[in-house]
């Protein structure tokens, strides 16, 4: 049950996008058609459902303050934190190489579209931002932190799909010249985290 | 580099990559990077400023350093070069900010962790860094940090006043003010508010600026 509750909260209460603005760069810059953003979309949940478990298991048995007991009980004072930055970057970059082949010998076609952004996922926030918070909650166990990756990246999938298929159809209203774009974009950002803001206090 | 000497130091040229990124090529309204901090940070003046000021010393560090080793990065291996010297420049500002500022560290949570996926850092490197010398690429990474900050910071200072009546923890509103029946705006606060006010900035800057405006 408790899963559960975790897993509907990433996804709509502490969604990505609307409560923590990560990845908002690529979130902006993709939505302008639902193909494409389905296709970041996806690669950011699988991203985010590998990199966050990886990360867990780093951070539970290299990182964490007396983490390395397991090598020897004399290591049990050593606190290696600081260097969580770097490591999950590393991690994540790796991956990110990973799906960048797997994309571009099965699609090359969305390889084409998706272009500079599929590297960028490495940059994406929401990915680190992900990590970071997983370290920050300290989940009991490594499920929890599949299931808050999982979550956490559908939330994301759901927010860019949500927008690109409003972004299709502002195409053909009549904006002021100055707010269209990212401007309009923000905006409509703004009012679908309104929108969300419904779901906070539902409990399972 | 020891043929820098031809260009001095302060050229019209080098100064244009300084001045740039406070107008017409701005990080955050043009570039449309580096979002997710600047609306997250807000809330109040003063993070957004330690923000500000960090962002300004990770991004004028890293772009030094990479513009001094882009003749020896292979081009395949770059992004995770980049990354690996982003993230020890944002582990020195962290164990900086914990040392001297810990309230607003805490206060900053994770959100200094994501100075390394700010998209300014990596798209200055690639856009700037990496073909050009070390000191235009440090005032490219000086000039495009305080870019940044200056929106950041005006977002907070919008957000801050209307949100709790305050500027940097002082009152501002006066007492007067809440007995005639001002009422301070809550939704400010919330998420939602922060990506309005980028858009409505957005919307400002780009009816001064006619040649931004997509067509």
């Amino acid at each position: 049950m408790e899963t559960l509750n975790l897993f509907i909260k990433s996804i709509f209460i502490d969604n990505m996008v609307f409560s923590f603005f990560f990845g908002m760069c690529s979130y902006i810059a993709v939505s302008k058609n639902v193909k494409t953003a389905m296709g970041l979309g996806l690669a950011v949940i699988f991203v985010m459902l590998t990199t966050v478990p990886l990360n867990y298991l780093l951070n539970e048995y290299v990182l964490k303050a007396g983490a390395l007991q397991w090598i020897s009980p004399a290591f049990a004072e050593v606190d290696l934190s600081f260097l969580s930055f770097i490591l999950f970057i590393a991690v994540i970059a790796s991956f990110v190489q990973l799906v960048e082949m797997v994309v571009e010998k099965f699609s090359p076609s969305l390889y084409n579209q998706l272009g500079i952004f599929l590297p960028l996922i490495a940059v994406n926030c929401a990915i680190m931002g992900g990590s970071l918070f997983m370290q920050q909650r300290n989940f009991p166990d490594v499920g929890q932190a599949v299931v808050y990756g999982l979550g956490s990246g559908i939330g994301w999938w759901l927010a860019i799909i949500i927008m690109a298929a409003i972004r299709e159809k502002l195409t053909y209203s009549n904006i002021p010249n100055a707010l269209k774009g990212p401007g309009i974009a923000f905006i409509v950002t703004g009012l679908l985290g309104m929108a969300f803001m419904i779901f906070s206090g539902i409990q399972l | 580099m020891s043929k820098e000497g031809k260009e001095p130091m302060f050229s019209a040229k080098n100064m244009q990559s300084f001045t740039n990124p406070f107008n017409k090529n701005n990080p955050v309204l043009v570039q449309i990077l580096g979002i997710c901090s600047a609306l997250a940070v807000t809330v109040q003046v003063k993070p957004a400023f330690v923000m500000a000021l960090s962002v300004t010393a990770v991004c004028a560090l890293s772009n030094v350093i990479l513009s001094a080793l882009r003749k020896t990065i292979p081009d395949r291996i770059r992004i995770i070069v980049q990354l690996v010297v982003i993230a020890a420049m944002v582990i020195l500002v962290d164990q900086f900010l914990k040392a001297y500022v810990y309230d607003i560290s805490k206060q900053l949570s994770v959100y200094v962790g994501l100075i390394i996926t700010n998209c300014i850092l990596m798209g200055r490197i690639e856009a700037f860094a990496l073909s050009n010398k070390p000191w235009p690429s440090f005032l490219d990474g000086v000039g495009n940090g305080l870019g940044y900050g200056v929106v950041l910071v005006v977002i907070g200072i919008i957000r801050e006043l209307f949100g709790s009546g305050t500027l940097g923890g002082i009152k501002i509103i006066p007492d007067a003010f809440y007995e005639a029946g001002y009422v301070n705006n809550g939704l400010m606060l919330f998420p939602p508010m922060a990506l309005i006010i980028v858009g409505v900035i957005i919307w400002v800057q780009r009816s001064k600026n006619k040649d931004l405006q997509e067509k």
